[in-house]
Formats: C-alpha cells, sequence, structure tokens
C-alpha cells in the first residue's frame, strides 16, 4: 500500500528505501559489534550506540512511539542498569 | 560421544536448521504487507471516535486499554522483584555513603560532568512531562515520558552525589508514587465499570477539537498516571542498584 498523505516533510520513496537499507546495515553492523566485543564496560557502551541506531531505524520504518521508548529504555535506562551491575560485581571482585 | 560425532550430529542438526529456515523464509509474505482490515479501520474512525489525534496512544490507553493495564502490572512487579531481591540481606551491612577514611581525598565527580549534568536535568524534566502529557495530540506517551523523567534523577546523582539523589528520590516517596500511578490507571478502569460501563471505558468528555490537549477523555489521565508509575518504577529500580553499588557491603555489622 502507497502513502497517499503528501506533506511538506515526505520524504521521496528512493531516498526513504536507500535511508532504510543504510540503517538496517548500520544496525546489524551495530549487533555484530555488540557480540564481539569482549571487555564489559565497553560491551555496554556499544549497547548503548546499538540502541541508538535502532531508534534510527524505527523512525526510518515510520514508528516515532517505538523510536521514543527505543531511546529511553535502549540507549539510557538498560546501559545505566548494567553499568550498575558491573559497578557492583567489580567492587566484590576486588 | 567422541568430538568428531559430535561434529557431524551438529552438521546435520545445522542443515536440517538453515533448509527449515529458508523454507520459512521463501514463504514470508512480501516487505510492508498488511492484509488486515484492523488497522485501516482504526486509522480510519480513531480521531472520529475519541478526538485523540495519536492514534497509537489512543490504541494503547483506549480500545487495548486492557493490555496496557497488565503491561503496567508487569512493570509494577518487577520494580517490587528488585526492590526484593536486592533488599539487605542477613551477613551484608550498610555502610555510610561518605567515605569512612578521612584522610582519603574522595573522587571528585569532573566539573564537565557536574555541569553537563546539571544544564540537562532541568529541560529533561520539562522532555519528560511534555511526552507524558501529550499521549492524545503526539506520539509519545506516558511509558516514554515516564522514563524520561527517571533519567532526569540519574541525572541529579551525575551532577551532585548519591546523597543528593537519596533525598530527591526518598524510596518511600517513590513507593507511593509507583503505587498511585498502577493504582490510578486500575481506577479509571473501574470508574467506568461503577459507571455501568465496560472495563476501561472512555467514560469523560472527549472534548470538541481533535488534536486539542484537553481532548481525548480518559487517555490523557491514563497516560499521565502511567507516567507516574514508569517514572517511579525506573527510580526505585536504579536506587536500588545505586544502593548496592555503593552502600551494602559483604559481612556483618
Amino acid at each position: 500500500m502507497t502513502l497517499a498523505v503528501v506533506t511538506p516533510y515526505t520524504v521521496p520513496v528512493d531516498l526513504m528505501d536507500a535511508l532504510q537499507v543504510t540503517i538496517l546495515i548500520l544496525v546489524a553492523a551495530g549487533a555484530t559489534a555488540v557480540v564481539l566485543i569482549r571487555e564489559r564496560v565497553r560491551q555496554v557502551l556499544t549497547l548503548s550506540v546499538y540502541g541508538v541506531l535502532l531508534a534510527v531505524l524505527f523512525l526510518a520504518f515510520q514508528a516515532p512511539d517505538v523510536t521514543l521508548s527505543e531511546l529511553t529504555v535502549g540507549a539510557v535506562a538498560l546501559p545505566i542498569i548494567l553499568l550498575l551491575t558491573l559497578a557492583k560485581i567489580r567492587k566484590r571482585e576486588e | 560421544m567422541t568430538p568428531t560425532q559430535r561434529r557431524w550430529i551438529f552438521l546435520a542438526a545445522a542443515v536440517g536448521l538453515a533448509a527449515f529456515y529458508l523454507w520459512g523464509l521463501s514463504g514470508l509474505p512480501g516487505f510492508g504487507n498488511y492484509p488486515g482490515p484492523y488497522g485501516f479501520i482504526i486509522n480510519r474512525i480513531a480521531v472520529g471516535q475519541t478526538n485523540a489525534t495519536g492514534v497509537v496512544s489512543t490504541i494503547n490507553f483506549d480500545y487495548r486499554g486492557f493490555d496496557t493495564v497488565g503491561e503496567e502490572f508487569i512493570l509494577f512487579a518487577a520494580a517490587a522483584g528488585v526492590a526484593t531481591v536486592l533488599r539487605r540481606l542477613r551477613g551484608e551491612r550498610e555502610r555510610s555513603a561518605t567515605d569512612e577514611a578521612a584522610d582519603r581525598d574522595l573522587p571528585t565527580t569532573s566539573s564537565a560532568v557536574r555541569m553537563v549534568a546539571l544544564l540537562f536535568t532541568g529541560p529533561v524534566v520539562v522532555m519528560g512531562w511534555w511526552l507524558a502529557s501529550h499521549a492524545q495530540t503526539n506520539p509519545s506517551g506516558g511509558f516514554q515520558g515516564g522514563v524520561v523523567l527517571a533519567t532526569a534523577f540519574v541525572l541529579i546523582y551525575l551532577s551532585g552525589e548519591f546523597l543528593v539523589f537519596k533525598r530527591f528520590s526518598p524510596v518511600a516517596l517513590t513507593e507511593v508514587v509507583e503505587a498511585v500511578g498502577a493504582g490510578g490507571f486500575a481506577a479509571i478502569g473501574v470508574s467506568a465499570v461503577a459507571m455501568g460501563l465496560p472495563y476501561l471505558k472512555n467514560f469523560l468528555p472527549l472534548g470538541t477539537v481533535p488534536g486539542a490537549v484537553s481532548s481525548s477523555g480518559t487517555i490523557a489521565l491514563i497516560s499521565f498516571f502511567v507516567g507516574l508509575e514508569v517514572a517511579a518504577a525506573f527510580i526505585l529500580i536504579i536506587g536500588e542498584l545505586l544502593d548496592q553499588t555503593l552502600l551494602i557491603r559483604q559481612g556483618a555489622n
């Protein structure tokens, strides 16, 4: 189904396709990076960047609500919780 | 089992998985394919029925409000679970948040971090409330707004110190706010029942202008309560984790 509504903000279809393919590739690369990085703190920070990428992906696929949820939870709240847990574990290991 | 046997079993399983996976993929509907009429119907009637232009919120808080109550209580139970699991156990002691060794300098927060955190705290609070109170007009809602509000408290922790964070978000108060948020949502649903309507039926006046902040009846109110509950739940979870990291130690008192 094609979108019937054209606004001053409507992006041409070709450009939108290119954007969607680009962001899909970036998300795949980001997910691979999160899995491959073994150092824990760095992994959490990469996860946060991955959350931002995923948020952009949702925006490019016309889901602004999910974008906001992903930004707040994936890029901020989850990394904070993980970093605090890592700090606790590190204290115990000392 | 020898490694060679194990490898063969793995290979057989992997080939089988790949075959089924490809078979499944080949039968998928095309990209962006949407067969059902439900979405189209909702798109056509939602604004007229509720005077809310944020149709995603209309679905979350009105048409499928009952599902959202369930999600709400999942988060409520999760926060309660974290608070229970992370309580101070026997064999653990709580030490003071300030450093006990008087002659040791505390690592200070860099002024750059302090400055950025202070600058952002106010705008983040405003944005959180804005998101939580505009679910009916924009793509936003109580959940997103609530998490943004909670991050404002994390900024307070970053800019000042742990004690300030605790002063701004005492556990008892946070728990009360969380309960009010979760209970408020459920109570709106029960109020509808008390008026002889179905549970969570939108019983408030819808306003006259579609897209006005005051339109949409119960949708805006539910979003507000969801915002309270989510913000409090996240503050509670992060606060418990901060307690664990900074205060609680192994060993008896």
